[in-house]
């Protein structure tokens, strides 16, 4: 949401678009009454949104169980992150998660976005099946596809076998558990993808699609040509948003391996969960965090400079 | 513009459907059935076999390859209910929900009308602060609020999953851009006839804001709901947990049984799935116009 709201609060103000005009207006009753409205909402969300931002940095100079006072230890759970290893492997593994989630969803998104824009009986029930698993819980999600992907009698197993496919051990297996988490999360999100490409194809103007027929584009041409250009702004939007959700990837995992077998599952909010709640470590776990809010601060840059460069695909 | 252009499709695209030709049905049903039937079927499948898997017996749901039930179990419900605190749970998740949404919609309509018709000293300042409060990862947050939990005594309270979710920034920052589409002549009619600020906030501009409030209350619903980190680490009593932490919590207790643990995980969909039934239509445009999950 960060991206969406920074972007949109830009775009204002580059249109010039002001809310109010402050100077001789402004007026004593203003000042009281505009303090009066927001200072619930901004006290709220300054407790519990601005002040655990500083208050997490200080934790991370800190050796703290985040149940009794911490002692001040400078540097050292820095030093600590560098040099563990587990730690380098649940980034790499988060960096996997990211690179294999992200593209397999926006890659089936925009077919099944194409296949959903058209008039076809039954529209309503076949966006229906695709947008349910959006509604699912995460802890849902975890429970159900434990069984299917369960590598004894899991129904995904059955079908491999039904094809001629070897079985496999899916979360069991330290070759196949992220991927299995990806399979897992890719249902889930799918249709929120969806939901934005087709929004995004139903906004391409139907004069255009028009123009090209007339210019003898076919069908397909003219999706290739004409559509597919038009979707760049919903496929920038998605990336840095699917990017953002997948390095905070946490449910799932601990529903279904818990970070295993042998942390070949562990992501990094897990591990961050792991030495905060398990291990004690609350110093260690901000510090983490501390990496972990740097990448996703460097996400919603490229997005910013992202939506720059796609705007000039925009037709209105 | 990507997100700009989004947003404004979404509105655009309920009328641009209803300006098209009248569709005409063709006899013969498009091929495109033979591709849309086995999408569905594949997103289908695993709610589907959550369901079967919930009336069948254990022995059923262990034989491999598996296959469609025998007959309809519905004891493994009154297993599930009895073996968990399942109602409690849900009730539970519906109490934090609820006040979740009220709060939103109250303090969030209040601070959206500030931030976008009142010139108050500060407006723009803090406007900004909430914004950027929105880019910050509720992992790095999470950590001190547990501590702030600990001092105000609601650890392991219903409290402590309401309080964080009262006022959420992307609420305040959805109501201001709502309060700046509406003409301002509509108010200052009931200014000039001497109502207040509250006063108008509530008797002119209220009936306006249905749609608005309606996706501010979908989108705290789904995400309180659904949330499920928070609270793992601020409740531990069985008594005090959300329908999601409870039903982890049975898993771990009754990974083996699956026909109850399914009953029971059937059990903590049915409430979002009626209401997504129900009103398909406006959870996408929610959806869509936000960014949820």
């Amino acid at each position: 949401m960060a991206v969406v709201a920074a972007d949109r609060a830009a775009s204002e103000r580059r249109r010039g678009h002001r809310t109010h005009r402050p100077g001789p207006r402004m007026r004593r009753a203003d000042h009281v009454a505009g303090w009066a409205f927001v200072s619930p909402a901004v006290l709220l969300i300054g407790l519990f949104g601005l002040v655990p931002v500083v208050w997490s940095l200080l934790l991370s100079f800190q050796q703290t169980d985040l149940t009794s006072p911490g002692t001040w230890t400078g540097a050292s759970n820095y030093q600590k992150m560098v040099h563990d290893p587990v730690f380098w492997q649940a980034a790499r593994q988060t960096l996997v998660y990211c690179v294999l989630f992200v593209p397999i969803t926006m890659l089936l998104a925009i077919p099944i976005a194409v296949l959903l824009n058209q008039r076809v009986r039954g529209m309503l029930f076949y966006r229906m099946a695709v947008y349910v698993p959006l509604v699912t819980s995460t802890v849902a999600t975890g429970v159900i596809f434990s069984w299917l992907l369960n590598p004894q009698f899991g129904l995904v197993n059955a079908a491999l076998g039904k094809v001629g496919l070897p079985q496999q051990g899916f979360f069991q297996s330290t070759g196949e558990a992220l991927p299995a988490v990806v399979m897992m999360t890719v249902w889930g999100w799918l249709g929120f993808a969806v939901i934005i490409y087709l929004s995004a194809l139903q906004n391409v103007p139907r004069e255009l699609m028009e123009a090209a027929a007339l210019d003898g584009c076919g069908r397909v041409k003219a999706f290739w040509k004409v559509e597919l250009p038009l979707l760049a702004p919903a496929s920038s939007f998605l990336l840095v948003w699917l990017t953002i959700n997948a390095l905070q990837l946490f449910d799932e995992v601990y529903v279904t391996t818990k970070g295993g077998p042998l942390h070949a599952s562990t992501v990094l909010v897990y591990y961050l969960y792991q030495q905060a709640f398990v291990n004690f470590d609350g110093g260690y776990a901000a510090a983490i965090g501390s990496a972990l809010f740097v990448v996703i601060l460097a996400v919603t840059m490229v997005q910013l400079w992202l939506s720059r460069r796609a705007s000039h695909y925009e037709v209105n | 513009m990507a997100d700009t252009a989004l947003t404004r499709s979404m509105g655009r695209a309920r009328t641009a459907e209803r300006e098209r030709p009248p569709h005409r049905r063709s006899r013969r049903p498009s091929p495109l059935h033979l591709v849309l039937i086995p999408l569905s079927a594949v997103m289908l499948a695993p709610l589907i076999w959550m369901v079967l898997l919930s009336i069948s017996t254990e022995a059923e749901t262990r034989r491999f390859p598996p296959g469609l039930p025998h007959g309809i179990h519905w004891q493994n419900y009154t297993d599930a209910w009895s073996q968990g605190p399942f109602g409690h749970w849900l009730l539970n998740s519906a109490i934090v929900s609820v006040a979740c949404v009220v709060g939103n919609l109250v303090l969030c309509s209040l601070a959206g009308y500030a931030f976008a018709r009142i010139p108050f000293l500060g407006n723009r300042v803090l406007f900004v602060v909430v914004l950027a409060t929105l880019m910050v990862p509720f992992q790095i947050v999470m950590l001190p609020t547990l501590i702030v939990m600990q001092h105000l005594h609601l650890t392991d309270t219903l409290g402590a999953l309401i309080a964080p979710n009262l006022a959420t920034p992307f609420g305040v920052f959805l109501m201001r851009q709502f309060f700046t589409t509406v003409p301002k002549e509509l108010e200052e009619a009931a200014r000039i006839d001497g109502a207040g600020r509250l006063r108008t906030l509530a008797s002119v501009l209220l009936p306006l804001m249905g749609p608005t409030l309606a996706t501010l209350s979908v989108l705290t619903f789904l995400n309180v709901w659904n949330d499920f980190l928070w609270p793992l680490i601020a409740v531990q009593s069985p008594g005090n947990m959300t329908i999601q932490l409870g039903l982890q919590n049975f898993q771990g207790q009754h990974f083996t049984n699956w026909p109850v643990l399914m009953a029971g995980t059937v059990t903590s969909q049915i409430p979002v799935l009626v209401l997504f039934v129900l009103a398909q239509r406006f959870f996408v445009r929610s959806i869509a116009s936000s960014g949820l999950k």
